[in-house]
């Protein structure tokens, strides 16, 4: 088993993000991430689907999911040709005694402070998917109360976009 | 060229407009904006169903007579439900149906209003795909996408729902120009390559098998595969859902594989070099227990659904195409390696397939009590009727049975329900077919099981003028758990008989009395229990053309399907009759 991220451009429609969603668990897949949100055309967003499984079933659920209607493409971001990030919110307890100390660890993860209080600091931070997990490691001591992550998006190197050739198939049925 | 028109106005244009001849349905609130200008449509016929189940399989039926999408309507809620059975069938024997519910008014989703239920959610995994449609003008663009999506690529069930206050608003109908369906591309032309590859591995193999699903049937290709079937000498075995695809009386057909094949058909598969498979899924009543299928065999698979290929059974040559396409494309290729000299020599595969089929012949026992073997009374039926009509079956023995012991030479002269395995798909489906091929002789083969939950679809049989003939198998079980708990419970008949044929030493009566239950639907009701008037039955029952017949045959309840591989087991350990292994005559391997 292994992480594998997909990036799923779909038909911006009413049920799109339920039908992917309820694939996944009704072949048996366990979704480690799932964030959607809008491209930079009208009318099409774009999953970055994380997924923890084989190579054999990976292939069997993108074939599945090529077969939604509203799914126009689906490219897996190889991890070395892409850039994945995910941002983190977590809110650490940092009273007179810890401060300076949580405070160092964020600026050592190049993360900001974006709420204080005289208990807690709310910390935020981007990167990859393992920085994050480092720096929650490294805040665990302080206290966590509480932590919410995005999830994975991805964006390929290079000069190339996934709706490169996908679009003009749109475009000629607009 | 527009027209001012309402929502319900716009969907029945649409409707005549993809060129819907037959609606089955049942209105009720939600729908009923549609039905009104349905009462003046002209060129739609709508047939007033008794249960909406039954306007689902009837659709399916009609689209298994016609190759055209079948179309049911029901309104929200409840109607809408009672379409989900027939839609999982559908979706799992790709059957194309274009499904049109009425749902509650748009202010009112999701506010559990009388009669709302979310049928887009609920139907999402079983459907090819389904639209909630609130903009009276998104409707006839949205039913030309529905019937696109539904009979293109592979073919599958879609739904419609349209609220109700899209049915009554004010709309200008326009038809779509081009469709809207950037994500939807199916592929029909096969990669030549991959063709050119499984040419050469069919002639460089020794023990192929062509084994051919429903995909073959649905393409339209029974011309191709004979002439690929002839042109090679390879051995064709035809799946529950292909049957009459290819001529079962041809000498290269061995039957059907799977379950309740023959052990020709099994044991070719067991023991092939290589296997064609051509609009076929290794679905596990095909390959019993998946790991010991076919063990020696590289694998060639045609289907157009990518997502079958590899699925089950990893395919060392796929080929994504339609199977009319790649079956000829295929003809082709074979040819040009016949030219250069490669050509296959089965000789010897043939020599011990025929050992098989001539040692293992299909066949069954006539009960030892003197009652009637339904295998048969099923037989008879076959012969009697003959190879141009329709046979429908529903689920169980008597499907096995209908499989096993009629002669299927046309393609399409068998339907049922395969993959979902639909209790009650018979009658429905029956009256379906009949609609659409109203010149053809329909056969309903049917279980009293079965028969009991949709019987009542005969009401509209009678009504409508639909004479369809059932033959209803009744051995007053359900058969198929019984044979079950006979093999597999010690003979603990937990909850299996339906009390519709108690041996007469009971003194019970028939609960109930079908000949009579058809007599009170209006039909022509008979009776038969032995063989000496099974012929006669039969011959009276095809003198009837003005209404529907529905005759008992009332039969051995003790009979089983064989031969047989139980669930989850190797095809290795099929099984000829009761304890009876075949001796596998191995002696090249």
């Amino acid at each position: 088993m292994s992480l594998h991220t997909l990036s799923v451009l779909v038909e911006d429609t009413p049920g799109v993000l339920a039908r992917a969603a309820s694939l996944f668990s009704r072949r048996g897949f366990n979704i480690n991430s799932l964030t959607v949100g809008p491209t930079e055309y009208e009318g099409l967003s774009r999953m970055t689907i994380v997924v923890n499984c084989d190579r054999h079933p990976l292939e069997q659920v993108t074939k599945q999911l090529n077969k939604l209607v509203n799914v126009i493409k689906i490219v897996e971001m190889d991890p070395e040709a892409s850039v994945r990030r995910e941002l983190l919110l977590v809110k650490v307890k940092a009273d007179q005694s810890n401060r300076s100390h949580v405070l160092e660890t964020a600026q050592l993860f190049r993360a900001n402070v974006v709420d204080v209080n005289p208990d807690v600091v709310v910390i935020e931070a981007t990167g990859q998917p393992e920085k994050l997990e480092a720096l929650i490691r490294n805040l665990e001591p302080f206290g966590i109360k509480e932590l919410v992550k995005s999830g994975v998006v991805a964006l390929g190197r290079g000069p190339r976009s996934i709706t490169d050739r996908s679009l003009r198939a749109v475009e000629r049925s607009a | 060229m527009t027209e001012q028109m309402t929502g319900a106005q716009s969907l029945i244009r649409s409707l005549e407009h993809v060129g819907v001849d037959v609606v089955f349905g049942i209105p009720g609130g939600a729908i009923l904006p549609a039905y009104d200008p349905l009462y003046d449509s002209v060129k739609v016929r709508h047939i007033l169903m008794r249960h909406e189940q039954g306007a689902g399989h009837a659709a399916e039926g009609y689209a298994y007579a016609t190759g055209r999408p079948g179309v049911c309507m029901a309104t929200s809620g409840p109607g809408a439900t009672n379409l989900v059975t027939p839609l999982a069938d559908a979706y799992m024997d790709s059957v194309p149906l274009v499904a049109i519910t009425g749902q509650v008014a748009s202010p009112a989703i999701g506010t559990d209003a009388f009669q709302e239920a979310d049928i887009c959610g609920i139907t999402m995994p079983i459907t090819k795909h389904n639209f909630l449609v609130r903009d009276p003008d998104k409707i006839a663009s949205t039913i030309a996408e529905a019937f696109h999506i539904a009979s293109t690529g592979r073919p599958g069930p879609v739904l419609v729902d349209i609220a109700k206050d899209a049915l009554q608003a004010q709309t200008r109908f326009s038809w779509p120009q081009r469709l809207d369906l950037p994500g939807y591309r199916p592929v029909t032309k096969p990669h030549g390559k991959q063709v050119r590859e499984a040419a050469r591995m069919i002639a460089e193999a020794k023990r192929p098998v062509l084994y051919v699903g429903g995909g073959v049937f649905k393409a339209g290709a029974s011309q191709e595969l004979r002439v690929l079937a002839e042109l090679t000498g390879i051995p064709v075995v035809t799946t529950l859902m292909a049957l009459g695809t290819f001529p079962s009386s041809h000498p290269q057909n061995l039957g059907m594989p799977g379950m309740h094949g023959t052990v020709a058909a099994v044991g070719a598969l067991q023991r092939a070099d290589l296997i064609v498979a051509l609009g076929a899924r290794f679905d596990d009543r095909v390959t019993g227990k998946l790991d010991s299928f076919a063990p020696h065999a590289k694998i060639v698979h045609a289907d157009i659904d990518p997502a079958e290929i590899s699925k089950n059974r990893h395919a060392d040559v796929p080929i994504v195409g339609d199977c009319r396409e790649v079956i000829a494309d295929l003809v082709v290729a074979v040819r040009a390696d016949q030219a250069a000299g490669r050509q296959g020599d089965y000789a010897a595969w043939w020599d011990q397939l025929n050992r098989m089929r001539e040692t293992y012949p299909l066949g069954y026992d006539e009960p030892g009590d003197g009652s009637l073997a339904p295998q048969y009374v099923i037989q008879r039926i076959g012969q009697i009727v003959g190879p141009e009509a329709t046979y429908v079956a529903g689920v169980g023995q008597h499907q096995m049975w209908a499989a096993q012991f009629i002669d299927h030479q046309r393609p399409g002269s068998f339907v049922n329900s395969g993959g979902a395995g639909t209790m009650g798909f018979a009658v429905p489906a029956a009256l379906g077919a009949k609609v659409g091929d109203p010149d053809r002789a329909i056969w309903a083969i049917d279980g009293d099981g079965c028969f009991q939950m949709t019987n009542q679809e005969l009401a509209t049989c009678a009504v409508e003028g639909i004479p369809i003939k059932v033959a209803v198998i009744n051995n007053g079980n359900l058969g198929m758990v019984r044979q079950w708990q006979t093999l597999f419970y010690d003979g603990r008949y937990s909850n299996t008989n339906l009390q519709t044929a108690p041996p007469p030493e009971t003194k019970k009566v028939r609960i109930p009395d079908f000949a009579r239950l058809a007599e009170a639907y209006g039909c022509v009701g008979l009776r038969c229990e032995r063989a000496e008037d099974v012929d006669a039955t039969i011959e009276k029952a095809m003198a009837v053309d003005d209404v529907p017949v529905v005759i008992d045959f009332t039969v051995n309840h003790d009979s089983m399907v064989w031969p047989m591989v139980a669930a989850g087991v190797s095809n290795d350990n099929i099984q000829y009759a009761r304890d009876m292994a075949p001796d596998w005559d191995d002696d090249e391997e």
